[in-house]
């Protein structure tokens, strides 16, 4: 232990602890702007660039960055002298005069660290006056870049580099054109980027957006000639209500339901309910593989899940070689609008281009997936708009509306009803658990002895399990982050070492609950924790807990695909997958 | 074969090369075969001799004869002369600005007079593309001493002993940096030699390596053996070709000759160098980031600790030290510890070499022992102000260093007094200003090439420096105001307390040194709107004495952009009416001053 | 090429080599050596200075007598050719004429080794080409 004072205060504290943590656990909070630490989920930013925390350090000559300096035996450390107060203040009015300080209109208003930082500080003006930094504004389907407002943490790029290993931001030129940017200032459409948006959700100010699709999906819902279909992802449920000042882990999925409707949703449906029949299709071609290579038939092992798709545009464009491992299943949210465009439209009496799917979504990357060209028919998509979490809550607002006054309302049938295995559907190892669930009593024939799989839950970056079929060993890995994702892709371009036979990916800090269009959790991973928790709450609370047990999932195989991996459900659940190479080696 | 009875050596660095010294080498070779005396005078390119200011310099052996300024064209009479008949040529020889003498010897030049060249002890004397001659010199036996007489402890203890500081800019002693990195236990270490200066007009670090390279790679394999590494590497700009050509040549040569590879003169200690280019980011000097621009990885600073010697190249330990400091470590070790400590001052030992310009008489490389004065360095060495001006103030440390005065002209130089005075040794840029240097735009200048040069990650560096920048844009303008003035203290003050790196933290010394020994000046661009020398353009004014004006008109003539008109005064004897400068119009070119015969304008 | 094995050959080829940087170790140094200046304009090199020049290099290098050998112009005596001028530390300079290799010898063994006179000295009154 070393033993310190901070602001005169004697505290003790584990060797190797950093100034900034040591005063916080003992109650001071120095403010930060730059650093950024998901605990417990391997992502910590601390460039030490901003120099917002710095402390006066007696006997060293300059003050410290507190979070990035460890403390000293005997250190004795000042948060707030006089010193080290017009330091902060001098630094903060330095980043806001090459700010555009247009908080009214800015997308993060209310939401942004500096703006929290200028009040906290009590910087009443800028004293000074000057050029102000400005690049080209650059847009994805998912990101929306506004770099004048980039205050150079670097979060995104080491979010981007070192948690994803995507590769696509990174700082470019110097001084005060320095700014964090594609390989030559490209577009980031052109670049490595998978759109997973996770720089969004790190980014302190507002240069980072997703990009608003509420006009559209507002202007749908007022085309008296369409008709508009809701699906809500399993994640969504336990975040939303952060929006409106409910606890972290509160789950509202009657009242979203009730919330949507009044929106003016013709029908609201459930992404789970194709999150169960995502299970059905992809658990049977998991099981179609094993038996072929029982059989000692060639056949791709492991299979990879497909439902994220950062997942997958990141397998497309790192590693066009093994395009054939991943399953072919479409993604819940692909499934949910194939079946409505098919099999729902002509139900509901309308024509496939009057039916409008939206689709609300806790990731950014969907909105990219929704407008992949293999996800339409006659240049009409199957999903037509998703709006994320955040958007949707602006809905609401905007809509005069507030979800803790909804009452609880359920989803229209049929593609409303779902199982426990959906709802985990949005946490890292859930699908894989869900999967699990379904495929034991496939194959085996038998119930589950257990029902929790646990040695998929958690937030370890990799998890490693081997689940006894019935006497067959089931080898399986879960990981979330794209850099854990290398890792196994890797050890799966070199032969499998480990004999894996079904790896679950999902790109976000952990899953989906930590997705990029979720309530902004500004690296407070307990929020997250207590996201991951109701999900398994919710699916505890649930009477069918198993997909193959789902009612409507049923009675759709019954009434239309007659069988997982049928032929219909071939052309109509599943897809396929293209080699994205170029635009990384083109950045290389 | 007989003896050359002669040597002529020339000097091949980047200087003197720009002056077509490549021709005079030529020129002799031809004129010497001709005159059949290629088996009696043996021609030698070498490195630089540090008297930039008269360059091409071309030195006559074993007569000592300098020349400086030489022609290619000056080749002929200098082999009929000199060569053939042995007299001097006295019109290439060094004329002493003071009693217009001719000095022959450069040992008698006031120049030379009070250098001690230890790291520059090959530099204008071997050829630097030939290792025998660095052989012939003693070259690598420091080396092969470490190697069979000493253990690695004992020579981190010599260098130690010797109180050598890093010649880079800080200053940390160089005996511990290497004990810190041999502590750390690794399966790969890295000798790191940093080439990458990047002070403006330092030049210190691309001499040695044009004209003694050799010593730079023995004190890299002396270094790798004390702390234990096998591998070392040189990180240099790629802006220094002959740099980099004479130390490949260097390398190449060493393994040849078995001082580099495996088994060194049979000690089993195995070594051996790569270059990497840096692309010259001024940045990139300092040690992290020098290190992450040699991975591959953006060239900006991170935090320290950890330290190089702990986590440096690819995570392993690593050493990094300057080539200045490195030429220093032969000597260190076949003339000892004790020799080098009775050189310099109780905490500065040896000798510094300081790259010496503006308005000075003798511009050049120059290395000095720790310990002399200013005034020494500028008015013996230098030889004094150009013009006959007065001095007003030297920079030091290049843009990390700050202004020192004529109060400052007798302070001993070292590391210590130099930072006590506001100042600080830095890699050894030193330029000489006079009364025509205006001190806000000095200290703008610097700035603006700070702005250039930052990396951008930290706040007070990126938008700090930019608005001091702008503010002191401001001043010399003639739109600051006193405010302004506290304000630039205050923001200097908190950038060199916040910023991250080495270059942030000192990025305002030329502002602070210059507020705290100028401030007169300041005071007069803001309040007086005046910049007494006459450098900040739009403080002045042009303005004509329509007393002394003939009326003759040959100043609006030549005014570009019709800023003078005639005024219906005529001046008591004079015919014409007199001319006047609309001041709104005027760009101050100066057009008008130099058209008036009868020195009717002024400059306000 | 081949390769320096130990710190004892490195020392030899030292040995070996530095002769070649003779003249130029020499020059930073002149005072403390043997400075022979020899007359060679055409008066000298048409009386053999050339050869004489040449001879007595190798012969000091022989007797290990450390002299720089320099050329120098005219020294006026072209009766007396070759001439030249020696000037061992502490000492004047002397000028000796008709120097051949016998005598260029004798210089080297009698005078600057022993200092005793040697035949063929010329008398003072002369002016170097330096002044």
């Amino acid at each position: 232990m070393i033993n310190l004072t901070i602001d005169n205060k004697p505290i003790q504290v584990p060797e190797g602890t950093t100034i900034l943590k040591a005063a916080r656990m003992n109650g001071i909070d120095i403010p930060t702007l730059c650093h950024f630490e998901l605990d417990g989920m391997n992502f910590e930013n601390k460039p030490g660039g901003c120099r917002v925390c710095v402390v006066e350090v007696k006997g060293r000559r300059n003050l410290a960055p507190a979070c990035a300096t460890d403390v000293m035996e005997g250190m004795e450390v000042l948060t707030h002298s006089a010193r080290v107060i017009n330091a902060r203040k001098t630094v903060v009015e330095l980043i806001l005069s090459d700010h555009p300080n247009d908080c009214l209109q800015c997308e993060k208003n209310g939401d942004c660290e500096l703006q929290s930082l200028t009040k906290r500080l009590g910087i009443k003006e800028i004293p000074f006056k000057g050029e102000t930094s400005t690049y080209r504004k650059d847009s994805t389907l998912s990101v929306y870049r506004d770099m004048d407002k980039c205050v150079m943490c670097r979060r995104c790029e080491t979010m981007c580099n070192k948690f994803q290993t995507v590769g696509a931001l990174s700082g470019v030129n110097r001084g005060f054109q320095a700014v964090v940017a594609p390989a030559f200032e490209q577009n980031l459409g052109d670049s490595s980027c998978i759109n997973c948006g996770q720089c969004v959700q790190v980014c302190p100010v507002g240069a980072l957006t997703l990009v608003d699709n509420i006009a559209d999906v507002m202007a749908a819902i007022a085309d008296p000639t369409k008709k508009v279909v809701v699906q809500t992802a399993p994640a969504v449920r336990v975040a939303l209500g952060e929006e409106f000042g409910m606890k972290p882990g509160e789950i509202v999925t009657g009242k979203m339901a009730a919330a949507l409707r009044r929106l003016g949703f013709d029908q609201v449906y459930d992404t789970d309910w194709s999150a169960d029949l995502t299970i059905m299709e992809e658990g049977t071609e998991l099981l179609g593989r094993l038996k072929k290579a029982l059989a000692g038939e060639e056949v791709k092992l492991p299979m990879f899940t497909s439902c994220c798709p950062a997942w997958v545009a990141f397998y497309e464009k790192n590693f066009p070689d093994l395009l054939e491992y991943p399953s072919t299943a479409k993604s819940p949210q692909g499934m949910f609008g194939a079946v409505a465009k098919n099999y729902l439209a002509p139900k509901l009496g309308v024509k496939r281009e009057d039916l409008v799917v939206v689709s609300i979504m806790p990731f950014l990357a969907k909105k990219s997936e929704r407008a992949r060209e293999e996800l339409s028919v006659n240049g009409d998509a199957d999903v037509n708009f998703t709006l994320s979490t955040r958007e949707l809550a602006h809905m609401i607002r905007q809509c005069n509306l507030d979800l803790n006054d909804m009452p609880e309302e359920d989803f229209d049938s049929p593609l409303g009803q779902s199982t426990g295995a959906a709802v985990i559907f949005g946490a890292t190892g859930g699908v894989m658990e869900a999967a699990l669930r379904t495929a034991y009593e496939v194959h085996t024939g038998k119930k589950l002895p257990r029902i929790d799989f646990e040695e998929t839950r958690g937030f370890q970056g990799i998890k490693e399990a081997t689940i006894d079929f019935d006497g067959f060993p089931l080898k399986i890995a879960v990981a979330y982050s794209l850099g854990n994702a290398r890792k196994l892709m890797e050890q799966v371009r070199e032969g499998n070492p480990n004999g894996y036979h079904f790896i679950e990916v999902m790109a976000c800090p952990g899953g989906c609950i930590g997705g990029a269009g979720q309530p902004y959790h500004h690296g407070n991973s307990d929020i997250i924790r207590k996201r991951m928790e109701a999900t398994y709450r919710e699916d505890a609370g649930k009477p069918i807990r198993k997909s193959h047990e789902n009612p409507e999932i049923i009675a759709i195989y019954k009434e239309y695909y007659g069988e997982p991996c049928g032929h219909l459900s071939h052309e109509q659940l599943h897809t396929h997958y293209f080699d994205r190479s170029d635009k990384v080696e083109a950045t290389k | 074969m007989a003896k050359y009875k002669m040597h002529i050596l020339i000097c091949g660095g980047t200087g003197c090369k720009s002056s077509n010294s490549l021709q005079i080498i030529e020129n002799f070779q031809k004129a010497l075969a001709e005159k059949g005396l290629s088996n009696d005078v043996q021609v030698i390119k070498t490195g630089c001799f540090g008297f930039c200011e008269r360059g091409p310099i071309v030195k006559i052996m074993p007569d000592n004869t300098f020349y400086t300024q030489v022609k290619p064209e000056d080749v002929e009479r200098i082999v009929n002369e000199h060569i053939i008949k042995g007299r001097k040529v006295p019109d290439l020889l060094y004329t002493n600005p003071e009693n217009k003498e001719h000095v022959s010897d450069s040992k008698h030049m006031d120049f030379y007079k009070k250098q001690i060249r230890i790291a520059l002890r090959n530099c204008g004397f071997v050829d630097p593309e030939n290792i025998e001659e660095c052989i012939s010199r003693g070259g690598y036996e420091a080396l092969g001493k470490c190697l069979t007489e000493m253990t690695p402890e004992q020579v981190i203890a010599e260098v130690k002993a010797s109180g050598l500081r890093g010649r880079g800019g800080a200053g940390f002693p160089t005996g511990l940096k290497w004990e810190l990195c041999a502590k750390n236990h690794a399966d790969q270490k890295y000798v790191i030699c940093n080439a990458d200066e990047g002070d403006p007009g330092a030049f210190m670090d691309r001499s040695i390596l044009e004209g003694d390279p050799n010593s730079i790679v023995e004190a890299m394999a002396i270094c790798g053996y004390a702390i234990g590494a096998t591998k070392g590497l040189v990180y240099i700009r790629a802006e220094y070709p002959l740099a980099i050509e004479r130390l490949k040549i260097a390398i190449r040569q060493a393994r040849e000759y078995g001082l580099l590879g495996e088994d060194i003169l049979g000690s089993g200690f195995n070594f051996d160098i790569e270059l990497r280019y840096g692309a010259g980011a001024f940045v990139c000097g300092e040690e992290t980031a020098l290190i992450h621009s040699m991975e591959g990885q953006r060239g900006e600073p991170t935090l320290k600790p950890p330290f190089p010697a702990v986590s440096g190249y690819m995570g392993k330990p690593s050493n990094v030290n300057n080539v200045e400091t490195f030429a220093n470590v032969p000597v260190i070790i076949t003339k000892g510890a004790e020799w080098f400590s009775s050189i310099g001052t109780e905490k500065s030992k040896g000798t510094k070499v300081f790259a010496l310009a503006g308005q000075i008489n003798n511009v050049g490389l120059i290395e000095v022992p720790m310990g002399i004065t200013l005034r020494e360095i500028i008015y013996e060495i230098g030889g004094g102000i150009k013009n006959g001006r007065q001095f007003k103030a030297v920079q030091t440390g290049g843009p990390s260093g700050g202004c020192l005065t004529a109060k400052h002209l007798d302070t001993a130089i070292d590391y210590d007094s130099l930072v006590a005075a506001g100042s600080m040794m830095g890699s050894g840029g030193m330029v000489v200003m006079d009364e025509t240097s205006c001190m806000p735009a000095i200290a703008k200048f610097y700035l603006e090439f700070t702005c250039e040069e930052s990396c951008g990650k930290c706040s007070p560096c990126r938008i700090g420096n930019k608005r001091l920048c702008e503010i002191l844009e401001k001043i010399t303008d003639g739109r600051g105001t006193m405010d302004d003035l506290q304000e630039l203290r205050n923001l200097a003050a908190v950038i060199k307390d916040t910023a991250l790196c080495g270059l942030g933290q000192t990025s305002p010394n030329p502002v602070l040194s210059t507020l705290d020994n100028f401030w007169d000046e300041y005071v007069e661009h803001v309040v007086d709107k005046k910049c007494r020398a006459g450098v900040c353009k739009k403080l002045m004014s042009y303005v004509i004495d329509r007393d002394k004006c003939i009326g003759c008109g040959k100043c609006a003539k030549g005014c570009p952009v019709e800023a003078i008109s005639r005024t219906d005064y005529t001046a008591p004897g004079n015919k014409l009416a007199s001319m006047v400068i609309d001041s709104t119009k005027c760009i101050k070119c100066g057009a008008c001053i130099n058209n008036c015969k009868f020195g009717a304008i002024s400059i306000k | 090429m081949t390769k320096v094995k130990s710190l004892a050959d490195l020392k030899a080829m030292r040995e070996k080599l530095q002769s070649n940087l003779d003249i130029r170790e020499k020059a930073e140094n002149p005072e403390s050596l043997v400075q022979i200046k020899v007359a060679m304009a055409t008066c000298g090199i048409a009386a053999g200075a050339k050869q004489v020049m040449e001879h007595m290099m190798q012969k000091a290098d022989e007797l290990g007598i450390a002299a720089v050998f320099t050329q120098t112009g005219c020294m006026g005596y072209c009766h007396a050719e070759p001439t030249l001028e020696v000037r061992v530390p502490g000492k004047d300079p002397i000028v000796f004429g008709y120097v051949d290799n016998n005598r260029a010898d004798e210089i080297l063994t009698k005078y600057v080794q022993n200092g005793e006179l040697v035949e063929g000295i010329i008398p003072v009154n002369y002016e170097t080409i330096d002044k």
